[in-house]
């Protein structure tokens, strides 16, 4: 009892995200996801493995608010989502595409969601140089989206995230559409990011390497109908280099992940 | 200037000079009299002769084409606005713009006459009328086609519905926006000139449609054939000072605006 009076809310004793029992159902009875139940500590950094159609998207934009479960309750950092954004606590959600406005600069895509919580410009342009800096990107403040490449455009999307300093980065299969090479700089990349700014991490991925490279824990879903199917831990101390992508290690976890993938699909064709 | 531009602007220029030319050479040739096709040196000359009626009567016409897309612009863009704020008054209201689209101006512009006592008021209307359906259905379907993804960035971070519209709808509406302006630039010109061949109205207040109509009752064929170069002129440069604006506003990252930089 006396702990409900003054709670403190301190980073360790409040999960990021709790998903209880969240599922979607369509209006047209398609199942997207069964029942899912989650717990994300802060500083967690959590992937969502599996093939297109096993609802990881879904699952995803439910924790951002952007779509309501059709049961089944989330909360971030023990607030329900619709009244979380009020909390302190401060959430990013970066998407499969850039999304960046092309009729801006660098500087004003990235600014822009501290003009929209109205921060005065001088303020914003120096947290701007801060994550521009941070991704790599100083230099190229002015530069329109359109003269940048497309991993370049990717870390814009992701400084735009980390301007607003999250506890909490949603990341919808952020790199599908770029080149392995790219992919593999930007993965180490968001993990220096992540030990360096303490950050909570979902990310979405269909990618098993991605997953076994950044995450300590992968949540493995499949496909018809959406569902969760396991959760494998991957123990591999922190920073992970390129070593760690060679390793037996790395093969292990790869093969195990491809494993309970394959296995969840022919459960699916059985039942179906 | 380099030599691309050089090139899109001396191959429409050569083609013209070039007709011109066969034009006078035709007329001369075979002896073809002004009444029927004045040659295009008659008809420079009686435009320099007729300047102080066809000056003033130019001055006119383009003041009519100003205002009526001056007024369509802005009305057209705050009806868009409302028809993007709620899709039951865009439901409710299309239908009767698309009936304002395919009434024909012709019909409706004796009406507008009657009614209405000063005659630049009264063409200025006729011509709003013409212009004004391009610029609300291009400027709406602008206004909605913003990418999902940056709609969906706007929603999470809570942006207010003020913010989005400025922010994000705005911007996206631009090149719908232009295009819009210079189809309703052409429009309003033949809007002016439709409208005042219904009024033909007589003493100061006349525009190039009253000269080619009394050019038409005198057989002055070569003072119509300046009228109409007039009102040519008109329509040229307005879409060129269209063309120059839309590349200026949004040159710099609109990919349609991009082709001839390459």
């Amino acid at each position: 009892m006396t702990q409900t009076m003054t709670p403190p809310l301190t980073r360790a004793n409040v999960p990021a995200v709790e998903v209880l029992s969240a599922e979607k159902v369509y209006p047209n009875g398609t199942q997207a996801l069964r029942p899912v139940d989650l717990t994300i500590q802060q500083g967690d950094f959590v992937s969502l493995l599996g093939p297109s159609g096993c609802g990881k998207s879904t699952l995803l934009k439910m924790i951002a608010g952007l779509t309501a479960p059709s049961d089944g309750k989330l909360l971030r950092w023990r607030q329900p989502i619709a009244r979380a954004h009020k909390s302190l606590h401060k959430l990013a959600f970066v998407f499969q595409e850039a999304t960046l406005m092309p009729w801006h600069s660098v500087r004003r895509n990235v600014r822009l969601p501290l003009e929209l919580e109205g921060i005065s410009t001088t303020e914003a342009n120096k947290r701007v140089d801060e994550v521009l800096e941070l991704v790599g990107l100083e230099g190229f403040a002015n530069a329109l989206p359109r003269e940048l490449s497309g991993g370049m455009q990717m870390r814009v999307s992701i400084a735009r995230g980390l301007v607003v300093q999250p506890d909490l980065l949603l990341m919808d299969e952020p790199f599908g559409a770029l080149d392995e090479i790219t992919r593999n700089r930007l993965d180490s990349d968001l993990l220096r990011l992540w030990k360096e700014r303490g950050l909570s991490v979902v990310f979405v991925t269909h990618s098993i390497a991605e997953s076994v490279f950044l995450s300590e824990r992968v949540v493995v879903m499949a496909a018809r109908p959406g569902r969760v199917v396991e959760e494998v831990c991957i123990e591999e101390p922190y920073p992970r280099t390129d070593e760690f992508r060679l390793s037996s290690r790395f093969a292990e976890y790869s093969m195990k992940l491809q494993q309970s993938l394959l296995s969840a699909s022919q459960d699916s064709e059985v039942r179906a | 200037m380099n030599r691309r531009t050089l090139v899109h602007m001396l191959f429409p220029v050569t083609i013209g000079v070039v007709l011109v030319a066969i034009w006078q050479y035709l007329v001369v040739a075979f002896k073809v009299p002004a009444y029927i096709v004045p040659s295009p040196w008659a008809t420079l000359k009686t435009l320099v002769s007729n300047w102080s009626v066809l000056g003033h009567a130019t001055l006119f016409t383009l003041e009519i084409t100003l205002l009526s897309l001056l007024v369509a612009t802005v009305l057209g863009v705050i009806i868009a606005f409302i028809f993007v704020q709620n899709r039951m008054i865009e439901t409710a209201f299309f239908p009767y713009v698309v009936l304002l689209q395919v009434t024909p101006i012709v019909a409706i512009a004796p009406l507008i006459i009657i009614w209405i006592n000063n005659t630049v008021v009264a063409l200025t209307i006729c011509s709003t009328l013409v212009a004004i359906f391009p610029i609300i259905s291009n400027m709406t379907l602008g206004l909605r086609s913003v990418s999902p993804g940056l709609s969906a960035y706007f929603k999470l971070q809570n942006a207010s519905r003020l913010q989005l519209l400025l922010r994000l709808r705005v911007p996206s509406a631009l090149p719908n926006f232009f295009a819009a302006l210079r189809i309703a630039s052409g429009l309003s010109l033949i809007g002016a000139v439709v409208a005042e061949f219904v009024a033909g109205t007589g003493g100061s207040n006349t525009g190039l449609a009253y000269q080619i109509l009394q050019a038409g009752y005198q057989l002055n064929i070569p003072l119509m054939f300046a009228a109409l170069v007039l009102i040519s002129a008109i329509g040229i440069g307005l879409f060129a000072l269209m063309t120059l604006l839309s590349k200026l506003v949004i040159g710099r990252w609109h990919e349609t605006e991009q082709e001839h930089r390459q």
